[in-house]
C-alpha cells in the first residue's frame, strides 16, 4: 500500500511537467511572434526587450520552457493583455467561483445519480428503471449550454423566480441572495454527472446483486436493509471514482455554462480571453485547471485504493 | 502426418480467416439491428437529417445568409417563414438546414480522423508492446491529464477562431481516447491462441495484424468511435457557441444559439431551436451507438 502511494505520487510528477509543457506550447502555437501573444501591441520597446530577455525568447525552446517554468512556479503567470493586471490575481477569484459552482454541481449530480441509479439497478426491468435509463441518456446527450438557456427562459423570463445571470452582488456569501444565483447554473452543470453516475451506479448495482455472496446473504435470512449496506460498500469505490473525475471535468468544462449564466469563474475568464485574444490569461487558466485535474486524478486513485483492497494488487 | 502438417502450413492465412465465416456474423448483426426498434428509429431520424441537409436548397427557397431588417425575429409559425426568422431577419428553417451541414461536418470529421490516427497508433502500441507501447501510451497519458473540453478550448483558443482550428483542436482531444481503447482491445487479442498459432506458423507481423488482429479489434474500436460522435457534436457546437470554431455569418447550430441569446426575452421558443437540433442529433447518435454495441456484442 505504502509503495503504491509512493509510486503513484511519483508518477504524477512527470505528468504535471508534461502538462505544463503543453500549456507552455500554447503561446507558441498561437499565430505570430510569441512576444505579440504575451505583450499588448502598444508595449514600449524597452518592455519588449525586457520581456524578451526575461523569458529568453531568443534562446532555444527547452531553455525558454525552463525560464517560463521558473516564473510559473513562483506564481508569476504574466500580465493580462486586456487589463494589465497579473493573471494570478484574476485567477484566484475566478477559480474560487468555479470551484463553488463545480462542487455544488458534483454533489447534486452524485446524489441524483446514486438515487436514480440505485433504484434502476434494484428494480431492473421496471418502468422506474426505464425512466432512469432514459434520464441518463438524455443527461449525457443534452448540450448543457442549451439546457441552461431553456432554464433561464422558464425560471427567469417566464416565471421570474430566479436570476438569469451573475453570482450576486459583491463578494460571495452563503445567503439566499447568492444561493439564488447558484441554483440554475449548478443544476445545469449537474445534468451530465447525474446522467453518468446514474449509468455507473445502475451497472454496478446490477452486477453486485447478481453475485453469489448476495444469494448467500439472502439465504442466511439477511434483511433487505442489511443487504443494502453490502451493496453500497461494494458500489462505493467505483461511484466515488467516477464522481471525483467528474468534478475535474466540471471545473475544466464549465466554460459553456459560465458563458450562458455570466458566472464570474474561470470559464468566464477563458471566454473573455478568447474574445480579446488574451493568451497569457488563456495559458494561466488552462494550466491551473489542468493541475487541479491532475491532483484530483491522483486523489481519486489513492482514495479508491484505500476503499477497495482489490485495487492494490492491480 | 508429415504431409498433413505441410498442407496446413501452405494454406494462405486469408483463406483461414474466410472460413471463420465473417459474412454470417455481419448478417446476424444486421438482423439484430433491424429487430431493435429504438435503434432503427434513431437511425431513421439521423438518415432523414442527412437527406434534409444534403437537399437543403430543395426544401427551403430562402438564402440562409440573406436577411431583411423589416422581418427580424418573426415568431415560429409566421406565414412564409414557418420556423420564424432570426435576429437579422434570416429564415430560421433555411439556417437550421444549412447550419446542419457545418454542425455535422465539424462534429463527425474529428472523430473520423481520430479513428484512423488514434486507432492506428493504439493498434501499433497494443500489438508491439515494449517501448513502442511505452512511448505512445505515456504521451496519451499527458493528454488525458486535461479535461477534454478545456483542452479543446485551450488549443483552439490559442490557434484562434476558425473551423480548421476547431477541427485540429477536437481531433487532438479524440486521438488519445481512441488510442487508449484500441490499445487495450489489441493487447487482449495479442496473446490469444490463434494469434500465437499464426505467429508460430511463420506469419509476419503485418500478416498477423491484417488477418487476425484487425478483424477482431476494428469492431469494438468502431463502436467506441460512434459513441464519441455525440460528444463531438456537442463539443463542436459548444466551441462555436463560445466564439471559437465557425465564424458568423455562416450558419452553425452552436453559433446560432449564441447569437439568438439576446432574443430569449422576445422570442424564447425561436431562440432554443438550434439547441433542439443539437440535442436530437446527439441523443440519436448516443442511442444508435448503444444499439450497435449490443448488436455487435461488444463489451464496454
Amino acid at each position: 500500500m505504502f509503495f503504491y502511494i509512493i509510486r503513484r505520487v511519483l508518477y504524477a510528477i512527470p505528468i504535471a511537467l508534461a502538462v505544463s509543457l503543453v500549456c507552455f506550447m500554447l503561446v507558441h502555437i498561437a499565430p505570430g511572434d510569441p512576444i505579440s501573444a504575451i505583450l499588448p501591441p502598444d508595449a514600449s520597446a524597452e518592455t519588449v526587450a525586457m520581456v524578451r530577455k526575461d523569458y529568453g525568447l531568443d534562446k532555444p525552446l527547452p531553455v525558454q520552457f525552463e525560464l517560463w517554468l521558473a516564473h510559473v512556479v513562483q506564481g508569476d503567470f504574466g500580465l493580462s493583455l486586456a487589463n494589465r493586471r497579473p493573471v494570478l490575481d484574476e485567477l484566484k477569484a475566478a477559480a474560487g467561483q468555479t470551484f463553488l459552482l463545480a462542487s455544488t454541481a458534483a454533489v447534486l449530480g452524485f446524489v441524483i445519480g446514486c438515487v436514480l441509479g440505485g433504484i434502476a439497478g434494484v428494480f431492473r426491468g421496471t418502468l422506474a428503471d426505464r425512466m432512469a435509463v432514459g434520464f441518463a441518456v438524455a443527461g449525457i446527450s443534452v448540450p448543457h449550454y442549451w439546457l441552461g438557456m431553456v432554464f433561464v427562459i422558464i425560471f427567469s423570463v417566464v416565471l421570474g423566480w430566479l436570476p438569469a445571470i451573475g453570482s450576486g452582488p459583491g463578494e460571495w456569501a452563503w445567503n439566499w441572495v447568492h444561493i439564488r444565483h447558484l441554483i440554475l447554473p449548478a443544476v445545469t452543470l449537474a445534468v451530465i454527472p447525474a446522467g453518468l453516475v446514474t449509468r455507473t451506479v445502475r451497472g454496478v448495482v446490477v452486477e453486485i446483486l447478481s453475485q453469489d455472496f448476495i444469494t448467500t446473504l439472502r439465504g442466511k435470512g439477511l434483511r433487505t436493509m442489511m443487504l443494502a449496506v453490502h451493496v453500497i460498500k461494494n458500489a462505493a469505490p467505483t461511484s466515488i471514482a467516477v464522481m471525483g473525475l467528474q468534478l475535474g471535468y466540471l471545473m475544466g468544462g464549465s466554460i459553456l455554462v459560465e458563458t450562458v449564466f455570466a458566472w464570474p469563474g474561470t470559464g468566464m475568464l477563458l471566454n473573455q480571453a478568447i474574445f480579446q485574444r488574451d493568451i497569457p490569461v488563456l495559458q494561466g487558466t488552462t494550466l491551473v485547471l489542468a493541475m487541479i485535474f491532475v491532483t484530483l486524478n491522483l486523489t481519486v486513485d489513492l482514495v479508491q485504493t484505500a476503499l477497495d483492497p482489490r485495487m492494490r494488487r492491480a | 502426418m508429415k504431409a498433413a502438417t505441410a498442407t496446413a502450413a501452405h494454406i494462405p492465412h486469408s483463406k483461414i480467416a474466410e472460413e471463420l465465416g465473417r459474412a454470417s456474423y455481419w448478417r446476424e448483426v444486421g438482423h439484430r439491428l433491424l429487430r431493435d426498434r429504438l435503434t432503427m428509429v434513431c437511425l431513421s431520424i439521423l438518415g432523414l437529417m442527412v437527406l434534409a441537409i444534403i437537399f437543403a436548397p430543395l426544401l427551403s427557397p430562402y438564402d440562409p445568409l440573406q436577411g431583411s431588417m423589416i422581418r427580424r425575429l418573426k415568431p415560429v409559425g409566421t406565414p412564409g417563414h414557418w420556423l420564424g426568422t432570426d435576429e437579422l431577419g434570416r429564415d430560421m428553417f433555411a439556417r437550421l438546414l444549412y447550419g446542419g451541414r457545418l454542425s455535422w461536418f465539424v462534429g463527425i470529421t474529428p472523430v473520423a480522423v481520430a479513428f484512423v490516427i488514434g486507432g492506428g497508433l493504439g493498434i501499433t502500441a497494443g500489438f508491439f508492446g515494449g517501448w513502442v507501447n511505452m512511448m505512445i501510451m505515456r504521451t496519451t497519458d499527458v493528454f488525458y491529464a486535461f479535461p477534454s473540453v478545456l483542452l479543446a478550448v485551450a488549443i483552439s483558443g490559442a490557434l484562434g477562431p476558425g473551423i480548421d482550428n476547431a477541427l485540429i483542436a477536437m481531433t487532438l482531444v479524440f486521438i488519445p481516447m481512441m488510442i487508449r481503447v484500441s490499445e487495450s482491445v489489441t493487447a487482449s487479442t495479442r496473446n490469444l491462441d490463434y494469434v500465437e498459432a499464426a505467429r508460430s506458423t511463420g506469419a509476419g507481423a503485418l500478416t498477423v495484424v491484417r488477418i487476425h488482429v484487425l478483424p477482431n479489434v476494428l469492431g469494438p474500436i468502431f463502436v467506441y468511435a460512434t459513441t464519441l460522435v455525440s460528444v463531438s457534436m456537442i463539443l463542436a457546437s459548444g466551441l462555436s457557441f463560445v466564439g471559437l470554431g465557425v465564424k458568423p455569418p455562416e450558419p452553425e447550430w452552436g453559433l446560432m444559439l449564441n447569437t439568438l441569446r439576446t432574443a430569449i426575452y422576445t422570442q424564447p421558443l425561436l431562440a432554443t431551436l438550434p439547441g433542439v437540433s443539437i440535442f436530437i442529433t446527439s441523443i440519436c447518435f448516443n442511442l444508435a451507438s448503444d444499439g450497435l454495441r449490443t448488436a455487435m456484442d461488444v463489451r464496454a
